[in-house]
């Protein structure tokens, strides 16, 4: 069918200034499919369904919006609570110095770029972004898989001692980012992956995870605290007969920012989880935050979580959209799904579709959303013992995000988390 | 210590008159209890002392050694020793019992210029009076009051008093929803609070809690007045001849 003309005008812009990699060698074949669906589907628009919250524009502009890098020395990084493998990422481009050397005991390793023909990474490289376009369309992440410049692949077979922390640098104010990591965790094996950092003026960051039988993936991100930036992830994920998928996002502040996440659960007894804190004012600088998440059972058995919170002000604007898909034979399902957001004032909003969409009969599937201000009688009950109106309700706000925190496995890295929660606290004070 | 002189109480959204001229002094080292029937304006007297959103005061005064408590913010009240146990404890989910209670504690330290209790001296502390209390480690680590029974969540309230050490305390129907045990242990509890220098005001609509906090001084409480005011034998008749005579008698 062919597309809209606004839509087909729009794609054509884009695809402009975009070209293959020379070098693209073994990911060739799959970057011509992944710019084939593109061009099928077009850049995503407004009036499209499922970009009804979110104005996707500044994604698929040709030009990047400006957006300043900050120098932020005050706070521990992510990352840095525990010995890593550290990869860095400086506006998208690989920076060797600041980086370890890439190897680990049990896990191979490489940079997408330049990356030997590995022939996992090439069955796996755009295959689960592929499985990820049914049934809704998501064109960013084709355009990822066609256009991204590097990135990091990583096998895990055996006892990782050093878990990976990809870190993200932004210094030039007009970069536009394109990375694809492609993790693939064997039969019983395990990993642990920090993300941390604004990765540039404008991103747009795919990572495939296929987790094996037994195998375990957790994933842990801090999308930084820039204000002008622009940042969408997808995060496709296939789950073996009881794999662990874990996948916790915090964001702090961010012009515009969608993070989706598409999981299969393919195997019985898998068990997938995704969470998100985001907090933002727009009282200086802009803050839309939208999750997107979808979610499919296809296998007996499966326990999926989401857990998203998000606390706005002064005109911030939080988005949630999450499905829970249960196929056909999938019984004994276990999904849950909550989205809540706290409102610090009457200029915020949140805009929330919650879905399940359910075709087995024996399974157990709730979902809720809700959304309010600061309990009054809470926020009174502090202040009586002395705790003044200001910090009261900071503790408040961290106590509404608890719960996504808690979603996080690792304390350590929860504390890191909840530090810089309490530091934006601090800087933003509310009454 | 609280002098309450005159104290008229409007409702801010409705034009309904609660308070219509109270006037009561509790002396240090002494134990007031007001009694009264429903809707007498009991608890509203202690939400305005503690300063509660939702009312006004058209006329009259309240000090505390002599500051207008009615001028300062909540948390200021609480700093200058004024400490209300609620009669409906508030849940508040996330965050811990022991964080507020330090959280609690420090903040008013600071706003008085004291030293803040380090961790490890806070620990010690709330251990020792938790335990008089009989209240676990377990309910300590809990959210605050989430998922306390009724009993519980008094008893956390007598903790807080104790782990504050206000110089006034209001009580306000601290015994609704109490069982004789749980009755006792909250007012041992309060009773080895009673001190020379602290003063409290017992706010309950049956006499039995005063059976064991002996209260100094009993007032009557109706529509919005103290009635009649008298020793701890007021309560007694109470008891025996209800509220209806009391108030024929007063007006």
């Amino acid at each position: 069918m062919a597309l809209p003309k606004a839509k087909e005008d729009a794609t054509a812009t884009r695809l402009a200034g975009l070209s293959l990699p020379a070098d693209a060698g073994w990911s060739r074949a799959a970057r011509e499919d992944a710019l084939a669906r593109l061009q099928a589907q077009g850049v995503p628009q407004r009036r499209d369904e499922y970009w009804r919250f979110t104005n996707p524009s500044a994604f698929t502009a040709p030009e990047v919006a400006e957006a300043p890098s900050r120098d932020l020395p005050d706070e521990i990084p992510l990352g840095a609570e525990a010995d890593r493998l550290t990869v860095v990422f400086t506006d998208g481009v690989f920076d060797p110095d600041a980086s370890d050397a890439l190897e680990g005991e049990g896990m191979e390793i490489a940079r997408l770029a330049g990356a030997p023909d590995i022939h996992w990474a090439r069955d796996l490289y755009g295959t689960l972004e592929a499985r990820g376009q049914d049934p809704v369309d998501r064109p960013l992440a084709a355009l990822n898989t066609a256009f991204a410049t590097d990135g990091v692949l990583i096998r895990v077979s055996g006892k990782v001692t050093r878990p990976v922390s990809i870190v993200y640098r932004h210094r030039d104010a007009r970069s536009d980012v394109l990375l694809h990591h492609v993790i693939r965790i064997d039969a019983d094996a395990a990993l642990t992956l920090v993300e941390a950092g604004p990765a540039g003026a404008r991103s747009n960051i795919v990572i495939e995870a296929d987790i094996a039988q037994g195998g375990a993936f957790h994933h842990v991100r801090d999308q930084g605290r820039e204000h002008d930036r622009s940042a969408t992830t997808a995060g496709f994920a296939r789950l073996g007969e009881a794999a662990v998928y874990k996948s916790f996002t915090l964001s702090a502040n961010g012009a515009l920012t969608r993070n989706e996440h598409v999981i299969e659960c393919l195997g019985n007894g898998g068990i997938a989880h995704v969470a998100g804190a985001a907090i933002g004012d727009a009282a200086a600088h802009p803050f839309h935050h939208d999750d997107t998440v979808f979610i499919t059972h296809d296998a007996l058995d499966c326990e999926s979580r989401q857990v998203f919170k998000k606390v706005l002000k002064n005109g911030a604007v939080g988005v949630f959209q999450g499905k829970i898909l249960v196929r056909e034979g999938a019984q004994k399902t276990d999904g849950y799904q909550i989205s809540q957001s706290l409102l610090l004032d009457e200029d915020s909003q949140f805009l929330a579709k919650p879905e399940l969409e359910i075709y087995a009969d024996d399974v157990a599937c709730s979902h809720g959303s809700t959304t309010g201000a600061i309990d009054e009688e809470a926020l009174f009950y502090l202040r009586s013992r002395g705790v003044p109106e200001g910090p009261a309700t900071d503790l408040l706000v961290l106590a509404f995000l608890a719960e996504a925190l808690d979603e996080i496995d690792d304390p350590d890295i929860a504390g890191v988390l909840r530090d810089q929660l309490s530091g934006w606290l601090s800087r933003h004070a509310t009454r | 210590m609280l002098e309450i002189k005159n104290l008229h109480v409007k409702l801010e959204e409705e034009d309904k008159q609660i308070l219509k001229g109270v006037d009561l002094t509790v002396e240090a080292g002494k134990v007031h209890a007001i009694m009264g029937p429903n809707g007498s304006g009991k608890s509203t007297l202690s939400y305005v002392l503690s300063g509660r959103e939702g009312y006004e005061v058209t006329e009259g005064s309240a000090t505390l050694d002599g500051t207008d408590i009615l001028a300062l913010e909540p948390e200021e009240r609480a700093a200058e020793g004024l400490f209300l146990a609620f009669q409906y404890p508030v849940e508040i989910p996330g965050v811990g019992n022991m964080t507020f209670m330090r959280t609690a504690v420090n903040a008013q330290r600071k706003a008085r210029g004291e030293v803040e209790l380090s961790s490890a001296d806070f620990l010690k502390l709330v251990r020792a009076r938790a335990q008089e209390l009989q209240i676990d480690a377990d309910m300590l680590k809990r959210p605050v009051n989430v998922g306390f029974s009724g009993g519980e969540k008094k008893r956390n309230e007598i903790l807080q008093m104790a782990m504050l050490e206000p110089k006034m305390c209001i009580l306000d129907e601290t015994d609704s929803g109490l069982d004789v045990d749980a009755m006792k242990l909250v007012a041992s509890g309060v009773n080895a609070l009673r001190d020379e220098g602290r003063g409290f005001l017992v706010i309950t609509h049956y006499q039995r809690l005063l059976d064991h906090i002996t209260p100094d001084v009993v007032h009557i409480m109706a529509d919005g007045r103290i009635l009649k005011t008298g020793g701890p034998d007021l309560a007694l008749e109470v008891e025996k001849n209800g509220y209806t005579d009391l108030i024929a008698e007063g007006a």
